[in-house]
């Protein structure tokens, strides 16, 4: 019989086992990145920065130089390497603990010194690795474990929306929002990835795309109901879409 | 090179430039603002990286990624803004980024003032940052000295893969000398940086991490471990000071930076009221060095420590001194700078105490 190889791990990733909880959509996200550094030849001199929260780790995932950062500090330590390595592809990968929070100045001051990086920013409205914690992105009502009776808009807010926030800077060349709950949106969310690296190797600014994700464990939910919640309720508060495309023409005039 | 009368901020800033510094991130705070402000026109000039970071912390993260990326990276600060750097030091530490630091310390706590003090001895020997980790710290006395170890300690921070810092006061930071920025030898450009995570995995064949997480207990020992052999070799070549009017003395004051020029005045005045004093001056602050100690004459009685705070050096020289001598201290803090009679006054206390037992 003669066989065929249709498919195979991308060389973007390395042979580790993710240290992800099943369900979560982190694995996708590495994956479309790691195919995107392969397949744009970037991979062999790119250079990427891991986060502080469930991507920890990512730099044994990433099959290039990695640097972990202190938790939130990801666009500085970027915009060090990206400064003295101009001709390489920086990127950072955190989550939205990481970077609507504590990192919020990091990430708003790169975007504004338009640092030619790409964030692959992940958002799950959640702190998911040190237990389920209410972040800035978890949404009104939203259950948390300090949260317990419901994020209230009094005292806590409402959910920080980065990509429209982002939108409204002039470094910021390509922003978009993306989701990875069906295989439709994964393409879309690759192609997305794409156009930032390419925006970030033209030197056309500060790229970021964020993916709307999930976190079976601390939402308390399995996979498939984690996937209908994030396309019911982040979905309508996150909307999908592209927020700024300076490589389409849009510019900050 | 002719000598050349220049402001200390602005001479610590070009010696790091005739260091082989490729790249300056810092922040706004006075006594060092003139620093940045002569980076950012001459590291441009030079074809190398100027930054204004944000904040403080954002430029010794910034500070981190180019030094891991294999550049010769420094930032400047003062006390308050070192604090918020601390996170990074210990980050930097723990990865082994080799960087340069130029605190020109200021008064404190909090916001404390902008005078000149040295209340962050502390905070220089000790870190504020967590965990077991050591920062190599210099305190020049006068400019020369200063532009010499800045040129020098890009390539101490290489070849110890370790941040470095120049602890100076507002004092040194604010006045004029005369330097000669050829005085110290050219140190070279820096090694290879095989380690550094600088994009080239594909020219490599394997990947580089700049990492300080260790989740195993027993390989973060090691790590650890490994560290201190870095540390002890720091202590046993990098211990440096100078001794002044030693050899017959018989009270030995203990002083750096801007209060060991304070403290040389005073030796004068004491020798020649026939009064037999002398000084150990660190250099390095971390390591301390206990070495200046093992080999006073026995004509000393008693060590003087002066600083511009409230007795942080003096918990090192309790420390080194180990109960051999008695020990007094002499300070001024909150960015009040002593004048030499001070000093002379103190000792003349301690010799009539002397005569009364």
């Amino acid at each position: 019989m003669k066989t065929e190889t249709v498919y195979k791990p991308t060389h973007g990733l390395t042979d580790r086992d993710l240290s992800y909880c099943p369900g979560c959509t982190h694995g996708i996200i590495h994956k479309l990145v790691g195919e995107v550094l392969v397949e744009k030849g970037l991979l062999d001199e790119a250079v990427g920065v891991a986060s502080v929260g469930c991507s920890v780790l990512s730099y044994e995932f990433f099959n290039c130089d990695m640097h972990q950062a202190a938790h939130g500090r990801a666009p500085a330590v970027a915009t060090g390497i990206k400064r003295v390595r101009p001709e390489h592809a920086v990127f950072t990968y955190q989550g939205d603990g990481d970077l609507a929070s504590i990192g919020l100045s990091e990430v708003v001051h790169a975007a504004h010194r338009g640092e030619n990086i790409t964030v692959i920013f992940v958002n799950n409205a959640i702190y998911g690795m040190t237990g389920g914690q209410m972040a800035p992105t978890t949404l009104i009502d939203q259950k948390t474990t300090t949260s317990p009776l419901g994020r209230k808009k009094e005292g806590a807010g409402e959910p920080i929306r980065i990509s429209e926030m982002l939108a409204t800077i002039p470094g910021a060349a390509y922003l978009e929002r993306v989701s990875v709950h069906d295989p439709k949106h994964i393409r879309k969310a690759k192609k997305a990835i794409e156009k930032a690296f390419d925006a970030q190797m033209n030197k056309q600014g500060f790229t970021l795309v964020e993916f709307i994700s999930t976190c079976p464990i601390n939402w308390g939910m399995n996979p498939k109901d984690s996937i209908d919640w994030s396309v019911e309720h982040m979905i309508p508060y996150y909307p999908l879409g592209v927020f700024k495309d300076k490589t389409k023409g849009d510019s900050d005039d | 090179m002719a000598k050349v009368l220049m402001k200390g901020n602005e001479a610590m800033a070009l010696a790091a430039i005739k260091g082989g510094c490729d790249a300056f991130f810092g922040y706004p705070i006075t006594p060092q603002n003139e620093i940045p402000e002569y980076l950012s026109y001459h590291m441009e000039k030079n074809d190398r990286v100027f930054v204004q970071a944000e904040s403080e912390v954002a430029a010794i993260n910034m500070v981190y990624g180019a030094g891991g990326a294999g550049a010769r990276v420094l930032t400047s600060s003062s006390s308050p803004g070192i604090a918020l750097k601390q996170e990074g030091i210990s980050y930097l530490a723990g990865s082994e980024v080799p960087c340069v630091i130029i605190n020109v310390m200021r008064g404190g706590p909090g916001l404390g003032g902008i005078q000149p003090a040295q209340s962050d001895y502390n905070q220089i020997t000790r870190g504020g940052g967590n965990g077991d980790y050591r920062v190599l710290s210099f305190a020049p006395e006068n400019l020369q000295e200063a532009v010499n170890i800045i040129k020098e300690s890009f390539s101490l921070a290489d070849y110890y893969r370790n941040p470095v810092m120049i602890a100076v006061d507002g004092l040194l930071g604010q006045m004029m000398e005369p330097i000669d920025l050829d005085e110290a030898p050219d140190f070279g450009p820096a090694k290879e940086k095989p380690w550094a995570a600088d994009g080239s995995s594909g020219k490599r064949g394997s990947r580089n991490k700049i990492v300080s997480l260790h989740l195993d207990p027993y390989k973060l020992e090691e790590h650890n471990l490994n560290l201190k052999k870095k540390y002890d070799e720091m202590v046993d070549k990098e211990q440096r000071y100078e001794t002044v009017e030693i050899d017959d003395a018989e009270i030995v004051f203990v002083a750096y930076g801007s209060m060991a020029r304070i403290a040389r005045s005073a030796v004068d005045t004491l020798r020649k009221e026939g009064v037999k004093v002398g000084m150990i001056r660190p250099i390095s602050l971390w390591p301390f060095p206990q070495n200046a100690f093992e080999k006073l004459p026995k004509s000393v009685h008693t060590l003087l420590t002066l600083e511009m705070s409230l007795g942080q050096m003096h918990q090192d020289v309790r420390i080194v001194n180990n109960g051999r001598y008695k020990l007094d201290f002499y300070g001024r803090t909150g960015g009040v700078v002593p004048e030499p009679e001070e000093i002379v006054e103190r000792v003349h206390k301690l010799l009539n105490k002397e005569d009364q037992s």
